[in-house]
């Protein structure tokens, strides 16, 4: 067991719609958890990284504990994969970055629709955010990119395969999406 | 007997007054490129299609092919300049292709997927960009805009017009309309000009049309750009 090869994953600024694509591997997930064992991940609810050989990052980062976390990550893992647009380019929630923060939280805390007991969240456990959502690579030291939103099961088990049994990861034209 | 030159030892016949690039399409040899297309007059700015000819880098659609020319197209080196020109393309607008509707049809994206291009390696700019939706038929998304001059040279040269320019330098460059209010909607454009179906990304849309094809049976879903720039432009080529 403890010559498995050890994935962490997370989702930063992101949908969950990458780690749903991730499983949409469907019954090869039996295969990869003979060789694969996983560390923290939404899968696992493990909350801290230990040494890890594969770490999936999905998402851009928005706020402090994103950072944090991207951090861990880095810190662990002997590999770090950006998953997906957000986390290559920061993709939708990078839309804002055109609207200055104070604007964004008016509307949606203050002056939106529906809005009842209007008050922007100030808690001192929630992570501050940053002024605007930049993509991973900006921050840490990315070893690979799965393009796609999300990158299809294909894309990650292809990406997987290769890495588990010693090849440079390659993606096929036809697994190359960024849509 | 004709003239020659070589591509990649390639030996590829030419007539006097065709670009590099003529010759390449005339002999089914594909130069990556995005501001180029056969029939307007080349503009050399994407820089997409630099070759090395004679141990110089110059660019395939501007420079003209004489004999003789040792021309080198696929090394390893213009696949790597291509595609970080690829990456500073997409790192200066706002590209962000799950929320476009040229997905799919986009010749950025399709020379991005060509050149196996998987990040941006840049950080990006998020430059601030307008839409302009005024017109009722056609609309801008500045943010998706290369300045590749196509649609400014397609309504001066096919349509008869003079509806688009760029205007500004580096990173201030942007598209203009010829209309006294600065929108698109007080200009001369009609839906049916060739201006307006000539953008090689998602700047310049029709509206209504962007999801007649579904995501998936589009142009570049299975298909490379050299393919279809070979079969489409090389037709235009000999009209």
């Amino acid at each position: 067991m403890t010559n498995k090869i050890r994935v962490a994953t997370t989702s930063l600024a992101g949908c969950f719609g990458c780690h749903m694509s991730f499983l949409d591997i469907d019954e090869r997930m039996l295969q990869l958890v003979e060789v694969v064992e996983f560390d923290r991940s939404p899968l696992t609810d493990i909350e801290h990284c230990s040494n890890c050989d594969i770490g999936l990052i999905e998402g851009g980062v928005c706020n402090s504990e994103n950072v944090h976390v991207l951090r861990e990550f880095r810190a662990n893992c002997k590999i770090l994969v950006a998953v997906g647009a957000c986390a290559i380019n920061g993709g939708l929630p990078a839309m804002r970055n055109h609207i200055p923060l104070e604007e964004c939280l008016n509307e949606a805390y203050l002056d939106g629709i529906g809005v009842e007991n209007p008050q922007i969240p100030s808690d001192i456990e929630l992570p501050l955010l940053l002024d605007q959502v930049r993509p991973i690579h900006e921050v840490v030291k990315i070893d690979y990119f799965l393009p796609g939103c999300p990158p299809s099961a294909d894309v990650f088990w292809k990406f997987l395969t290769d890495l588990i049994d010693g090849r440079e990861p390659s993606l096929p034209y036809e697994l190359v999406h960024y849509d | 007997m004709s003239k020659t030159i070589t591509i990649d030892g390639k030996i590829i016949p030419f007539q006097d007054g065709q670009t590099i690039m003529d010759a390449a399409l005339a002999a089914d040899v594909y130069i990556p490129h995005l501001c180029h297309q056969p029939e307007f007059t080349p503009h050399g700015s994407c820089k997409l299609c630099t070759v090395k000819i004679n141990g110089r880098n110059c660019t395939a659609c501007t420079f003209p092919a004489s004999e003789g020319q040792e021309v080198l197209s696929e090394t390893q080196e213009l696949i790597d300049d291509r595609k970080k020109i690829t990456q500073m393309l997409f790192v200066e607008g706002n590209h962000f292709c799950p929320s476009c509707e040229k997905t799919g049809n986009c010749q950025l994206q399709a020379v991005a997927y060509h050149l196996n291009m998987l990040d941006n390696h840049f950080p990006l700019f998020y430059p601030d960009r307008n839409v302009d939706a005024s017109h009722a038929e056609v609309m801008i998304d500045h943010n998706r805009c290369i300045f590749c001059t196509l649609c400014v040279r397609a309504s001066q040269q096919l349509d008869g017009k003079d509806v688009f320019a760029v205007s500004g330098r580096g990173i201030n460059r942007h598209l203009i309309v010829n209309g006294e209010s600065g929108l698109l909607k007080d200009t001369d454009l009609d839906v049916t000009d060739h201006a307006c179906s000539v953008c090689p990304t998602g700047a310049i849309l029709i509206k209504r049309t962007g999801y007649e094809v579904p995501i998936g049976q589009r142009i570049y879903d299975h298909q490379q750009i050299d393919q279809v720039s070979l079969a489409t432009e090389h037709h235009k080529h000999d009209e």
